[in-house]
């Protein structure tokens, strides 16, 4: 434990990636395999099941130390943290504890999901009275799920790779999905050559970046190097089938599979020894349904036939990574593409689920331009854009995958509720609310501010702080960690959809909402209203849809 | 009813039977001070009374002109029958709480204090009183702090760290009181040589006119760059933090001394390589402890987590009140506070 405690204190004393990597270096040159498989678990963003509440941990720190519940709360206001606003008011203690990472973690954290509140009540206490500082608020982490560090799983993915010897592609390969850690996986990860047992991990995602508007016409010149489909709103996936199983694997390293029975069915279909990579989209007759229809698919246990029949779902294919066992990433993408194309018209037979993702037509950038500006109309977010010579890379790589969004639509709306945000934003009122006015009615011409989407990206660190020393200036009313303002503040919210919501209280839900500047010229009263909100809607979606 | 020996007008803390202002922040008459800090001692009063050892910071910061007078710890000056006297506050070389006696009536002013030794100033002092009114800057129990000795080890040991590795160790702490509590530190045995920002020199020769011994130091410039660089330790206050100075220093490693850094958000968003815990104001103990020593029936807290301070001595038997002043910055996170604490 004081080893992973001395790594963790590394890693966040410092902002520069090498001393980063090498504290990771060192830590895994030296951990037993037992230890670093848990680091690394941990370092990589998984968490164990929760088995203490919040307020279990609340109250009994509050007990331990004699300071009323309010003042915990108050304390934990001001810090933003839990896990460590607890260990800051624990009393100073002892000279640390002796077990292991993998002691801690298998011989007292993963037996108390199952204890008694007695039980882990008393193993807290014990914990308190032995851990100093940093161990007691490392503990408090992994108890409460996530260890935020700052350090990415690229990182830990470099170190490793120059610990085995191998290159970063082909560890980020072996880290994809999921694995256990434990003794022997550790070390088989480490080796010169990799064998994984059962259907395997998915490859790492190759990412496309965002698109300045201003270099297209040059960089997509001659037009034929080039491959443009719609971008798709949906969830990026890889569908597996290999050794007999039939896996979907989202882009967030998560199986979805259970989510998807008929995306499994038709991938069944397929030979052995395929992978697929592509977009899951809701789909109803010929077009794409909403991205919140899509997300009714997830973290269901079983899905009804109900729900199947509303909200149907396709695979878009767009890439072809493994065929007949053999890793294709290498090759371009144009053969990809030929193969794709030839497995998915052999295979697919009468069934829609799995349906290729066709390349646009243009003859020329103009014409492109003009079929971007329809991209709405489509139900797509834009277009995708990828050589017809790249490989299938790992990770952000700029140069080969671009998407190419369409400008988002905006609306100037009133910050009205503002709440602290995490990690390194922990004690900044950073993650706010914002509101439209309503429709004067014909009796009752007052309008009132109605909330219509929540934002925490795109103003920059200072503007950022401004807004924070204006919340702590203005609040009318606290809710917790929520502050209600006073309604001052106009920004300009830019996003990539608006629908119709039954959630929400405007009746309206926008997608990807995010703060494009601050209208500092602009008065309260001078914001948008509900009622434009409506317009756009009808602007981008023609006739109303259906409330859904 | 009786009116209060000092009450909140909009200039600050006033005393009418005594015709004063303590740490007034418009120009008016007579001004206390309480410490030399800019958002205490501010320009425009007709007379100042204050620390003989705040006089030279005051100076430096009002004008040679400054109609400035000083007096010793526990020296007592009379006004219209109201006794006041300053007595130590443990935040700077200096600083003082202001007791204000009339008709057998105590108040007493903390100003901004801390409890723990700091070797830089006078140790504070509890002074009996009926009314205290407190600073609050680090009024949660989030809040305790570790003896000088522990975080001058550390800075130590990262200053050797970096020499080692040939970087620079860049430290911001406040111009006034932290720098020199750090450089006495170092007046015996320092890893290399000590440089300093050009807003910390002018505040050096009060420390030494008043016996607190510190190291020779270099003015941090491009002139003594080549010596510092890689080498040694220099102390800046943290405005300095992202300017292009820094660049002159190059390789280095870069931290900051402040209670704030405490708490691991606050550190992290200023993205240096280091926080040390060190504060001038009381942690949560010693502002307990401070204010069960008054042995005071009321008690006012100002300037930074009131709230929480007021209620919880509320709960535990002690009537308290809040107070606003423009000290006050909730959460005491703007960087102007951040910087002095």
């Amino acid at each position: 434990m004081k080893a992973f405690a001395e790594l963790f204190r590394a890693l966040d004393e410092t902002t520069r990636t090498k001393e980063k990597v090498a504290a990771l270096t060192r830590y895994f040159r030296t951990a037993q395999p037992r230890d670093a498989s848990w680091a690394l678990f941990f370092l990589t963003g998984e968490k164990l099941s929760r088995a203490v509440s919040s307020s279990l941990l609340k109250e009994w720190v509050s007990e331990r130390t004699t300071l009323p519940l309010w003042m915990v709360e108050e304390c934990y206001d001001s810090v933003g943290d839990l896990a460590e606003t607890l260990a800051l008011l624990l009393p100073e203690e002892s000279a640390g504890r002796e077990e292991s990472l993998a002691e801690l973690v298998e011989g007292t954290l993963l037996p108390l999901q199952k204890a008694s509140e007695v039980q882990k009540k008393e193993t807290l206490y014990e914990i308190w009275d032995t851990a100093p500082l940093s161990e007691r608020f490392l503990i408090h982490k992994l108890l409460t799920g996530g260890l935020r560090v700052g350090v990415s799983k690229a990182l830990v993915t470099r170190a490793l790779a120059q610990l085995a010897g191998v290159e970063e592609a082909e560890m980020a390969h072996r880290l994809t999905g999921t694995w256990e850690p434990s003794e022997e996986g550790y070390r088989s990860l480490l080796q010169k050559e990799y064998h994984s047992t059962g259907p395997g991990n998915p490859y790492p995602f190759f990412l496309a970046s965002p698109l300045d508007e201003s270099e297209a016409s040059t960089l997509f010149s001659p037009l034929d190097e080039w491959c443009f489909e719609w971008k798709w709103d949906g969830i990026r996936a890889q569908l597996l089938h290999r050794n007999k199983e039939c896996l979907v694997w989202s882009r967030g390293e998560e199986a979805v599979t259970e989510s998807f029975p008929e995306v499994q069915e038709a991938l069944s279909a397929l030979p052995n020894g395929t992978v697929l990579d592509g977009e899951l989209v809701a789909w109803k007759g010929d077009a794409p349904l909403p991205f919140g229809e899509l997300q009714r698919r997830l973290n269901r246990k079983k899905v009804g036939k109900k729900l199947l029949t509303e909200v149907p779902v396709r695979f878009i294919a767009y890439d072809l990574l493994q065929v007949e066992g053999n890793d294709i990433r290498e090759d371009p993408l144009a053969s990809r593409r030929k193969r794709l194309t030839e497995l998915l018209g052999e295979n697919s037979g009468s069934s829609t689920v799995l349906t290729l993702s066709m390349p646009l037509a243009a003859t020329s950038f103009e014409e492109l331009r003009q079929q971007r500006a329809s991209a709405r109309e489509q139900g797509t977010e834009g277009l995708m854009v990828k050589r017809w010579s790249s490989p299938y890379r790992v990770g952000r790589k700029r140069g080969d995958w671009w998407k190419w969004k369409v400008d988002p639509l905006t609306l100037d709306a009133v910050l009205t509720y503002a709440q602290k945000g995490h990690g390194r934003r922990a004690d900044l009122f950073s993650d706010y609310t914002f509101a439209l006015w309503s429709t004067p009615s014909e009796h009752d011409d007052k309008r009132e501010l109605v909330t219509i989407a929540k934002a925490y990206s795109g103003l920059t660190d200072n503007e950022m702080r401004e807004v924070d020393h204006f919340v702590r200036k203005h609040t009318v009313e606290r809710f917790g960690p929520v502050r209600r303002v006073e309604p001052h503040l106009v920004f300009e919210l830019g996003f990539d959809d608006i629908r119709r919501s039954r959630r929400h209280k405007a009746g309206l839900a926008l997608r990807f909402p995010r703060m494009l500047r601050w209208r500092r010229d602009k008065k309260t009263e001078e914001a948008d209203s509900l009622l434009t909100a409506e317009e756009l809607l009808h602007a981008v979606h023609g006739v109303p849809d259906e409330p859904s | 009813m009786k009116r209060p020996l000092l009450e909140l007008t909009d200039a600050g803390l006033y005393c009418e039977q005594g015709d004063f202002f303590i740490d007034p922040w418009k120009p008016r008459g007579t001004a206390v001070i309480t410490h030399a800090h800019a958002d205490h001692s501010r320009y425009g009063a007709e007379q100042y009374l204050a620390h003989h050892h705040s006089l030279p910071f005051m100076r430096h910061r009002l004008g040679k002109s400054a109609p400035l007078s000083g007096v010793e710890y526990g020296e007592t000056v009379e006004r219209n029958g109201v006794t006041v006297s300053l007595h130590p506050a443990g935040h700077i070389l200096g600083s003082a709480q202001v007791r204000v006696e009339y008709r057998g009536e105590i108040w007493v002013v903390s100003g901004d204090y801390k409890v723990l030794p700091d070797a830089s100033c006078a140790p504070f002092e509890p002074v009996r009183c009926h009314h205290f009114i407190t600073e609050a800057t680090f009024a949660l129990p989030i809040y305790r702090w570790q003896p000088d000795e522990v975080i001058f080890q550390e800075i130590r040991a990262w200053w050797e760290k970096n020499r080692a590795e040939g970087k620079t160790s860049l430290l911001y702490a406040y111009a006034l009181g932290k720098a020199q509590r750090i450089l006495q530190a170092f007046a015996e045995t320092a890893p290399g040589p000590i440089g300093v920002h050009g807003a910390v020199l002018p505040y050096l020769s009060g420390y030494r006119a008043a016996g607190i011994a510190l190291p020779e130091v270099l003015s941090a410039n491009a002139k003594h760059a080549p010596i510092l660089r890689g080498e040694g330790l220099i102390i800046a206050p943290p405005s300095a933090a992202s300017s292009p100075w820094t660049r002159k220093f190059a390789p280095h490693s870069q931290a900051f001394a402040s209670g704030w850094m405490r708490v691991r958000g606050k550190r992290r968003r200023r993205t240096l390589d280091r926080g040390f815990v060190l504060s001038d104001h009381a942690d949560w103990p010693g502002l307990l402890e401070a204010i069960s020593a008054t042995g005071a029936e009321m008690v006012s807290a100002t300037h930074g987590a009131t709230r929480a301070l007021v209620r919880y001595l509320n709960e535990t038997g002690i009537p308290a009140k809040p107070l606003e002043t423009p000290f006050t910055g909730e959460d005491g996170t703007s960087d102007q506070e951040e910087g002095r604490s």
